[in-house]
């Protein structure tokens, strides 16, 4: 009898409860190491795809304590869900682009990134005019008094937000995926730093915290989202995201709104009267390594 | 509780040794001390204390794993005749190929644990628990089949041990099932392991259907080769026995190999060379440099001369009959091989990096530190299993022997 209701009861273990038990048993030392319950909890928080409304707040709240006491500052961290009928995309103008490199910075700035090393989730490949559009020529360093250089085009390459990405196919723990509205983001707290999504990735568009996070307190920017730009966490991936605490808002990208010569379009794929619609009918884009069949949402474009 | 009786008794074992043991498990423990200090410096500040950045984002340790999932297969490289054909004098040391195997899957999973950058977040990968991303993540099958093959290994190992120590039969049925069910895991760590660098389309170098099949042909050089020279070792050493005949068999099967290997690159150079697209570049970083930038070319040249040298030695019976050139050949078969696994595959796949820039690397001194400590680790656990072994297999280590002197 006694047997019985022993296996009954273990059997009756629901999932957290399981994964508490066997967290306990099996990293005893890390959990010395942490302490407190705050780090438990953040050891055994779910993947946020599979959270319910209920938990998202519970680690939201966690999450918003840990920012005020880490950077003395309160830091708002959104869970906004995909506005609905939406699916965003990106265009940018080849020939406007005159490579002064401002929607890296104020890419940088929108979105947190690390300082070091300096994390860029833009990059503004230099190109040979005579070239075209050729990476092995590419020069990432570039370094003049004025910009546009002389014979040559500027490329900034970001995430592509492929319809078929391989990152998201490659990553063995589902950390990373499209969202609703077309967006491919990453679950910092899910992350395991295998760096698989990296060796994916044709546009060398993620990004990998080496080292610990280094953020200004002063600068850092307080409005964010968890799968944007809140304070990410040493040894996890991350990437452009459309500046998803913006454009869930109905706001511009920061890149977008900086940029001084409005290379750069943003828009919702599925409203036909869209800037973007308007530039994907009117005009004639390409998109990066067609061959690889990542099917970007990223166009560019020759708009003169 | 037989078996705790065995564990008790291996204990026995594994604790007393003449002075050279002791010494070698010291230097041993040394090693991994040292490569501990390296990983508590990385885990406190990240993997910021290697030299691998985002353009180089595997390096040294995941190429250290490729090299050991290939030693790995050491074990159905000599399960394969000893089996199935019943060739003797293979037989009784196919158990050493399967201890060697488990200590190089040990060293496998420490390479990645050690690579990642959230070790306590590893339980996401475990299934049912955690998210694991089946079918599309190869990173996510490497790891089942990677437990898979140790835990077969590791029971195939311990039930002959333990039934050669209570000296029963074993139940052949049962035990040929198993040993057979582990050539073709085997095979599938290998390919499996290449598949996962295979499939990125976004790295020419390595999206080629050849690697997989070039994993295969040079595993089964440089597992043996670890092999050959390990037995000679062991040979000199202690009690351990094996013919002359089954290390020229073993000799002559990895000529084979070697051969395939070579005509497998040949291939993929010509591929390359004749057809000369922008993919060429992998290549000539690797032979010639691109720019100014020959970091690369000493590694591509040494490892290819040495493989071609290598695979004469042991394809002409004379050299691979004579003690010191059989020796000089396994020896650079096992450099070759490591560097074309460990450097020459990763290093070029990543450069120049998906944008065409130029990111030079070198492993760094913590990285060396950590990798010298895994490296110790595996050694230490294939010396405690091996003492065993010898003991149970060669020095008449059994329940009787016990039972007739008292302790
Ligand atoms: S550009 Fe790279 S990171 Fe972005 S969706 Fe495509 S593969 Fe993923
Ligand atoms: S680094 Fe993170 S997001 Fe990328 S594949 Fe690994 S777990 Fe997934």
């Amino acid at each position: 009898m006694s047997i019985k209701k022993t296996i009954g009861s273990t059997m009756k273990l629901n999932r957290r409860t399981f994964l508490k038990a066997s967290a306990v048993a099996s990293s005893t030392a890390a959990l010395a190491a942490c302490g407190s319950k705050s780090a438990l909890d953040e050891f055994l928080q779910k993947n946020f795809r599979f959270m319910s409304k209920q938990e998202i707040g519970e680690v939201i709240q966690r999450l918003e304590t840990q920012y005020a006491q880490q950077y003395g500052k309160e830091i708002s961290v959104s869970a906004k869900e995909a506005l609905p009928e939406t699916f965003f995309g990106y265009a940018l103008d080849i020939s406007r682009c005159i490579g002064c490199r401002k929607c890296v910075y104020a890419c940088v700035e929108e979105n947190n990134q690390t300082q070091a090393p300096q994390m860029h989730w833009i990059q503004v490949l230099e190109m040979e005019k005579e070239k075209g559009i050729d990476f092995m020529d590419a020069n990432l360093y570039y370094q003049h008094e004025e910009v546009p250089h002389e014979g040559h085009f500027y490329l900034p390459v970001q995430c592509q937000q492929c319809k078929n990405p391989p990152c998201v196919k490659s990553c063995p723990v589902n950390a990373t995926w499209t969202t609703k509205d077309g967006i491919v983001v990453v679950d910092y707290n899910w992350c395991i730093g295998c760096r698989c999504c990296m060796a994916a990735c044709p546009y060398g568009a993620r990004h990998y915290n080496w080292g610990q996070v280094e953020l200004d307190p002063e600068t850092i920017n307080p409005d964010t989202h968890y799968l944007g730009n809140r304070p990410r966490y040493k040894g996890a991936v991350e990437k452009c995201t459309f500046c998803i605490q913006r454009v869930r808002e109905g706001r511009y990208p920061a890149c977008v709104e900086v940029c001084p010569v409005g290379a750069r379009k943003f828009g919702n794929l599925l409203d036909p009267d869209s800037e973007i619609r308007y530039i994907l009918e009117n005009k004639r884009v390409l998109i990066l390594k067609e061959e690889l069949n990542t099917q970007p949402k990223f166009y560019y474009f020759y708009g003169t | 509780m037989k078996f705790i009786r065995f564990l008790k008794e291996c204990f026995k074992v594994i604790v007393r040794g003449s002075h050279r043991y002791y010494i070698w498990l010291a230097f041993l423990f040394g090693v991994i001390v040292w490569g501990s200090t390296g990983y508590i410096q990385q885990i406190k500040q990240g993997l910021l204390v290697t030299n691998m950045r985002d353009p180089i984002s595997w390096a040294y340790y995941i190429g250290n794993f490729t090299f050991l999932v290939g030693v790995a297969a050491a074990a159905v490289m000599l399960v394969i005749p000893a089996y199935i054909y019943n060739w003797k004098p293979l037989k009784e040391v196919v158990i050493f190929g399967e201890l060697l195997a488990i200590s190089a899957v040990i060293m496998c999973i420490l390479f990645v644990i050690v690579d990642v950058g959230n070790p306590l977040r590893l339980w996401h990968m475990i299934p049912g628990i955690g998210t694991l991303n089946l079918p599309s993540s190869l990173l996510a099958w490497d790891s089942l089949i990677l437990s898979l093959y140790f835990v077969l290994n590791l029971v195939v190992v311990s039930y002959l041990l333990f039934n050669h120590f209570y000296q029963r039969e074993t139940k052949k049925r049962l035990l040929n099932t198993l040993i057979l069910l582990s050539i073709p895991v085997a095979i599938g760590i290998h390919t499996v392991t290449a598949f996962l660098y295979n499939g990125f389309a976004a790295r020419p170098f390595w999206n080629s259907a050849l690697l997989a099949p070039k994993f295969l042909a040079s595993a089964f050089c440089s597992g043996p080769a670890v092999l050959i020279i390990l037995f000679q070792i062991l040979r000199k050493t202690t009690t351990f026995e094996i013919k002359e005949e089954a290390i020229w068999k073993i000799a002559e099967l990895m000529a084979y190999a070697m051969f395939i290997n070579l005509f497998f690159f040949a291939a993929e150079v010509f591929k390359e060379v004749y057809s000369d697209t922008e993919h060429l570049v992998h290549l000539e970083y690797l032979f010639k440099g691109v720019g100014e930038n020959r970091d690369m070319v000493m590694w591509g040249w040494t490892s290819l001369i040495i493989s071609v040298i290598a695979f004469l030695l042991f394809l002409i019976p004379a050299t691979r009959k004579n003690v010191i050139t059989l020796n000089i050949g396994a020896i650079l078969i096992w450099f070759g091989v490591y560097i074309e696994k460990g450097i020459a595959l990763l290093i070029p796949g990543f450069t120049p990096d998906v944008l065409g820039q130029i990111y030079i690397y070198r492993p760094s001194l913590i990285e060396l530190k950590i990798s010298a400590g895994i490296f110790a680790i595996g050694f230490l656990i294939f010396t405690l299993m091996t003492k065993i072994a010898i003991a149970i297999i060669f020095e008449n280590f059994n329940i009787t022997s016990l039972k007739k002197k008292p302790a």
